[in-house]
């Protein structure tokens, strides 16, 4: 008798902590447990708030000169220091946010758009196309990523709109190839069969039943890629072949900073440390996506 | 395996025409015309066209393609617009910096990645793979040009151990190299991480755990072996990464290499240095990623009977 109360009361406890549960509700929380991840997603909330407030938010006037505060080291005042023309750093970091994230967004777009509707195609489609399609996803890949921006470039010329457009382009044949094998995963299954048994079009099925069955590596897929473009980017217009100064973008002002490395430290450091915060925030919540919708998806 | 290699060079053609094809049009592309923008502005009409006959772009397209690819068989990679020298030249004086930086920047990221991706796979979630998980975040997220700056303003400033620019000697090397390679080493740990992770839960490793080996024996003769592949293939596509990223290094550091003189000959628009460099920079890239795919053969003889 008593075993037999225990065992009901189990049950009801079971009963009562069950709840049923979509695939959404448990990737949320499983991404919620993830510390790492919950910290990249906090960085990379902050980061996007500050670009949109920046005009609001920041201290000073980005462009504007002060001869009477070259080159100030961190103070009250001025938390990040001031520049060789005076400027607040701090404001400049603000505004630079902008660049940056338009940057991430468009680069990333252009690369989303293309890439996925070639590996889309290549991948529904498969035969001559499919083998076309992925052979010059093949070159494009045989130039390393930082020398194919900067072919790019070369021909483009050196401004924030090619760089947008350079970054899409290299990160084309990422996003068709890891397009294109989830697609054929997918494919062969048997709501996609029965779909076209039923008479769906082919638009049909690639829009309704393909695309929202591959989402998940290209969400992924796409927050990793934010990152490097901006990582891409900052590297560009450190070279000279990016935004221009007087831009604030963190890439270019690094290397305005270099020459006043040793009389204003602040002028390199700060303008890494944040580009570095930016990457690491993007990376950490990739990483964490990645994990919460499936652990063991090649990205 | 004769037969194998043979297949696998016979594959590569297609890869390099597309290669030569994108250099190419790389320049066809440029917006204006060339013949003028190397003349200049005050130059007249007549001296314009004789530049293009020079440079052979009158002609058809395709025309202008297969001299082109016929030049590039004879070793001509045309003539720097800066310096008149043959660019091929160049690109070879200037060779050994970016070989050695490359080479010695790899070995770091081999040794600094599998350490940290082995540390941090035997014990999964522990501290020790918590710390090497978030050192190789940063190794991925830092910019390597920052990097480069703060390790000049570290140990060439502040503390005087190691010049700041320069590739005549040795130490010039050291700098430039363990920046590259920690920058490098992110990637190859978490890779070795998840497929050590990934071949640990297999049977096999089951069953030499099971006949009492030695974990030491486990980890170094049965996982890693098996989890080389894709540990070889990141170390291939990190050489031609590395190529790339030593483009950003070569500056920060003003090494005279291959890197930087593709930024130099993209900032005064010396198109067939930009070309050239390209060409040569992937057609390496491409024959690396070669010797990848013949050294898994070697690995695993499994992938010979599957092509």
């Amino acid at each position: 008798m008593e075993i037999s109360e225990k065992v009901i009361s189990q049950n009801q406890n079971v009963t009562t902590t069950y709840e049923p549960r979509s695939p959404w509700q448990m990737m949320i929380k499983r991404f919620k447990k993830n510390k790492r991840a919950m910290i990249g997603l906090y960085i990379t909330v902050l980061f996007i708030i500050v670009a949109i407030l920046a005009p609001w938010i920041s201290p000073y006037d980005p462009y504007a000169y002060n001869m009477k505060a070259l080159l100030q080291p961190p103070s009250l005042s001025h938390p990040f220091g001031t520049d060789q023309f005076g400027r607040d750093v701090l404001s400049r970091i603000i505004h630079g946010s902008r660049i940056s994230l338009m940057i991430g967004m468009v680069g990333v777009g252009i690369s989303i758009l293309v890439g996925v509707s070639l590996g889309t195609i290549a991948g529904y489609f498969g035969g001559i196309i499919d083998s076309i399609i992925m052979r010059i996803m093949d070159i494009l890949l045989a130039f390393p990523g930082f020398l194919l921006a900067l072919a790019i470039i070369s021909i483009l010329g050196p401004n924030m709109l090619n760089v947008m457009i350079a970054i899409g382009i290299f990160s084309i044949p990422v996003f068709a190839r890891i397009m294109r094998s989830s697609v054929i995963s997918v494919k062969y299954k048997e709501f996609i069969e029965a779909t076209k048994s039923l008479g769906g079009s082919h638009f049909f099925i690639i829009m309704k039943h393909v695309i929202p069955n591959c989402i998940a590596p290209i969400i992924v897929l796409s927050t990793m890629r934010i990152a490097t473009a901006i990582l891409t980017a900052a590297g560009l217009s450190f070279l000279g072949l990016g935004a221009q100064p007087p831009s604030p973008e963190w890439g270019a002002m690094l290397n305005e900073g270099r020459e006043y490395i040793r009389s204003a430290t602040h002028l390199s450091t700060v303008p890494g440390l944040i580009i570095m915060l930016v990457v690491l925030g993007f990376n950490m919540l990739g990483d964490g996506l990645r994990d919460a919708l499936d652990p063991q998806m090649k990205i | 395996m004769l037969g194998y290699i043979v297949k696998r060079l016979l594959q590569l053609i297609p890869t390099l025409i597309g290669v030569t094809l994108f250099a190419f049009l790389l320049v066809a592309a440029v917006p204006g015309d060339p013949a003028q923008i190397i003349a200049g502005d005050s130059a007249s009409p007549e001296e314009v066209e004789i530049i293009r006959s020079q440079l052979g772009i009158d002609k058809p397209l395709y025309e202008q393609y297969m001299s082109y690819v016929v030049n590039i068989l004879h070793g001509d990679l045309g003539t720097s617009l800066r310096s008149s020298q043959p660019v091929l030249d160049e690109i070879l004086s200037r060779f050994p910096t970016s070989f050695i930086l490359t080479v010695m920047s790899l070995i770091i990221m081999i040794i600094v990645g599998l350490i940290a991706g082995i540390a941090s796979a035997t014990k999964p979630n522990s501290l020790r793979d918590n710390v090497s998980m978030m050192f190789s975040l940063f190794g991925i997220s830092m910019p390597v040009f920052w990097m480069g700056i703060m390790f000049i303003l570290l140990f060439s400033y502040y503390l005087p151990w190691f010049p700041s620019g320069g590739s005549t000697e040795f130490k010039h090397f050291v700098l430039p190299s363990i920046v590259l390679g920690l920058s490098a080493s992110g990637v190859l740990a978490r890779l070795t991480r998840s497929s050590i992770l990934e071949i640990v839960n297999q049977d096999f490793i089951r069953t030499a755990r099971a006949k009492g080996l030695k974990e030491k024996y486990v980890i170094y003769k049965h996982t890693l072996k098996n989890a080389l592949i894709p540990i070889i293939t990141i170390v291939g596509m990190e050489f031609g990464i590395l190529l790339g990223g030593a483009v950003i290094t070569e500056t920060v550091f003003s090494m005279n290499g291959i890197g930087r003189y593709v930024v130099e000959s993209i900032q005064f628009r010396d198109f067939p240095a930009i070309q050239g460099s390209i060409l040569f920079i992937s057609t390496l890239f491409v024959f690396i990623i070669l010797l990848v795919d013949l050294s898994y053969s070697v690995v695993d003889p499994r992938v010979r009977y599957e092509n």
